[in-house]
């Protein structure tokens, strides 16, 4: 089975992953079956990546701000960026894939704090050792995400619908739960408490590199894209991504698990939710109920950046990563630079657009003969 | 064939027994030593007499943001009241204005006996208001809309002047020595925070810069003030405009490897060992307890006995107080029941 059976719309794009074809079953097709690639250049296919007009932005953006804001330049302010960067990276990279696999998930920002709340008051109530809270968390969160897609294939709505609806029960829940459970709206500091120092260092620690504290989000960051990558590009579960993004009826006739392959999607992404709440709470102590809310269009924003098209079957994984970053450079470096901040988000809004439309750019040249 | 099933029978029971072993196992090796519930559990409530007047029914209309610890403060005010004054509450909160108002227009359905509003976009409640008066229905407001609150003929007004306390703060901070400072906004055009910032800026004798940061995701409200102090390395305080920022802000500030100081608007139960370790200086607190608590009560007196708090003309301020090192210990007892 080779990739561009399994995913018809590769072929609305030429250009699109060479290496998942290529990886396909170790069947991809020769240069000389298809008379595209042999004539396209070294460059028209590098441009033709889905990140290439990503991390051309972000270039742009850095240089930018590098002329512009002294403190930018410092190594110092760029392990900011990257905190900022990561965690909104690590959500980014779950959506992603989702994005990639043909849906998306609007409850991605409240699910974050869930999480957090859930992790939190468990512990608290039951006096327990803090882990208890953090796997209690993380069965929620992946049974938030199996409730996610085992809805969306059992009823045939579109994504973004069922996970509306899940978007507003996790808001309201978040509250209602949190003030039914300690009485208050925000939950009670686990600092003190037993497994607290642990679960700090996993999730919430500081790493020290050539004189500069980073954030070990940061490196789980890192770590977690070189995964996804890995799976993307070198997998069997990696090509059903693509194909059931692509045209899920085409992929369930040439075998691909389609339900597994989407619930699993909408699982990953309580995954990378989990994970992040766990760091919101183990940075922060206490967890507000009411925070999260706009939070799924930013990791919506740093995929699309990243390259992810909203129609699913394209994109990669260091489109988000870029993305991710370039948001995080555009948020800080506003402020490096003092501009008036009346107009901050008008600023951000712009760079994010501009991103985009060089994305859009690259990508139409790259792809025209 | 009948073997194989039945092992499997009997290894699923074995594994449902592991599990619940497991499970207990969790819960007795697990417990923590130390927070938690249990080390909660003897803090009391407040409890105070109960009259007898007739049952009346009371509705609070807030533009709270959902899950945000102030208006929880707020609320608990009115739920004391309420109970006192053997009022039934009814408490609900919109953060759009038009949603308000219909709010309003809900509990001159329900007939309540009383309406205690946050004007904090007056314009928008008139219309609303208007009717309820009209109907006889009573209207105090509280919190927001010092500036209209006569305006629109309500009965009393508890809250703090925005103005005034960003003016008091900024006073204070000169008394400190502080030269420069930035002020964290965390939501762009609240109307109640920017005076607040603005009252911070007249009064202060150096700079004050206004910085915006996303509320809803504190990451994002640590990078940036961790970004600003890294930008303008000046500054030596940094004040924000609800405690859950604060504590927040502290970290930022650690991070930033700045010498700034960190002062606050608002308290709540987590930033009592902040003040007292004095990481964070000071806090202005406006009493949300007491603006909700005044409200309800006033509109019982005012059918009870037809008194009603500053007679139409003045408002009734219930800030600001300044928390810090030297009161702390006598407040503490209360912020940590999330009352104070």
């Amino acid at each position: 089975m080779s990739m561009t059976q399994a995913a018809p719309t590769a072929a609305d794009y030429p250009a699109d992953q060479p290496p998942a074809a290529s990886a396909a079953g170790g069947a991809g097709p020769s240069p000389g079956n298809d008379g595209r690639t042999a004539r396209r250049s070294a460059l028209h296919r590098l441009l033709g990546r889905p990140e290439i007009g990503a991390l051309i932005g972000a270039v742009a953006v850095y240089v930018f701000f590098f002329s512009v804001a002294p403190t930018f330049r410092q190594f110092d302010s760029l392990a900011t960026v990257l905190y900022q960067a990561s965690t909104i990276g690590i959500m980014a990279l779950a959506v992603a894939l989702l994005m990639i696999g043909g849906e998306f998930d609007l409850s991605a920002g409240v699910a974050v704090i869930t999480s957090a709340l859930t992790a939190s008051m468990f512990a608290f109530q039951m006096s327990m050792n803090v882990w208890v809270g953090v796997i209690v968390a993380l069965a929620v969160s992946l049974s938030i995400g199996a409730f996610n897609g085992l809805l969306l294939i059992k009823t045939g709505l579109p994504s973004f619908l069922v996970t509306l609806g899940t978007f507003m029960m996790l808001q309201g829940a978040n509250l209602a739960i949190t003030r039914l459970v300690t009485g208050n709206v925000a939950t009670d500091s686990i600092r003190d408490m037993d497994g607290f120092e642990q679960a700090q260092a996993v999730f919430a620690s500081r790493i020290t590199i050539a004189g500069t504290e980073f954030r070990i989000t940061v490196l789980w960051w890192l770590l977690f894209a070189a995964i996804a990558t890995w799976v993307l590009m070198r997998t069997r579960y990696g090509n059903w991504v693509f194909a059931v993004g692509g045209n899920k009826h085409s992929a369930r006739a040439v075998g691909v698990p389609v339900t597994f392959t989407k619930i699993t999607l909408f699982m990953t992404v309580g995954f990378a939710a989990w994970f992040v709440g766990m760091h919101q709470l183990f940075a922060f102590n206490t967890i507000q109920s009411g925070e999260g809310v706009g939070q799924e269009l930013i990791y919506i924003a740093a995929a699309v950046i990243g390259g992810c098209v909203l129609t699913g079957g394209y994109g990669s994984i260091f489109g988000p990563v870029i993305g991710a970053f370039l948001f995080g450079m555009v948020t800080q470096g506003i402020v490096y630079a003092n501009w008036n901040p009346d107009w901050f988000k008008f600023f951000l809004g712009a760079m994010l657009l501009l991103a985009v439309l060089i994305n859009l750019y690259v990508r139409n040249q790259a792809t025209r003969r | 064939m009948k073997r194989t099933a039945h092992s499997r029978r009997s290894g699923r029971t074995t594994a449902a027994l592991a599990a619940a072993a497991a499970a207990v196992v969790l819960a007795a090796g697990c417990s923590s030593s130390a927070g938690g519930k249990q080390a909660q559990e003897d803090s009391g409530g407040t409890a105070a007499g109960k009259a007898d007047t007739p049952r009346m029914k009371i509705a609070m209309i807030t533009h709270a943001a959902p899950g945000d610890t102030f208006w929880d403060i707020v609320r608990k005010g009115a739920t004391a009241a309420a109970k006192k004054d053997n009022v039934e509450l009814i408490y609900s909160s919109d953060e759009k204005a038009a949603d308000q108002a219909n709010l309003i227009q809900n509990a001159i359905d329900q007939k309540v006996d009383g309406i205690a509003i946050t004007a904090a976009k007056p314009e928008a409640m008139r219309t609303a208001v208007a009717k309820a008066q009209k109907a006889g229905i009573p209207v105090v407001g509280f919190n927001s809309g010092l500036d209209q609150w006569k305006d629109l003929d309500l009965l009393s007004y508890f809250g703090q002047d925005e103005s005034v306390a960003g003016e008091a703060f900024g006073k204070r901070l000169n008394e400190l020595g502080a030269k420069r400072n930035i002020c964290v906004i965390q939501e762009q055009g609240h109307v109640a925070l920017e005076a607040r910032c603005a009252g911070v800026k007249k009064t202060f004798d150096g700079k004050t810069d206004i910085l915006y940061v996303n509320g809803k995701n504190m990451p994002s409200v640590k990078s940036t003030i961790e970004a600003k102090l890294r930008q303008d390395k000046s500054v030596d305080y940094v004040v924000t405009l609800g405690a859950p920022f604060a504590l927040t802000a502290v970290d930022s500030v650690k991070d930033a490897g700045s010498k700034a100081e960190v002062a606050t608007f608002d308290l709540n139960k987590e930033l009592v060992g902040y003040l007292k370790d004095g990481s964070i200086k000071f806090s202005v607190d406006q009493q949300p307890y007491l603006q909700g608590y005044l409200a309800i009560d006033t509109l019982w007196l005012y059918k009870n006995n037809g008194n009603f708090s500053g007679g139409g003309e003045e408002p009734v301020l219930t800030g600001p107080a300044f928390v810090d090192e030297s009161n702390i210990d006598d407040i503490a007892k209360f912020a940590e029941k999330g009352t104070r």
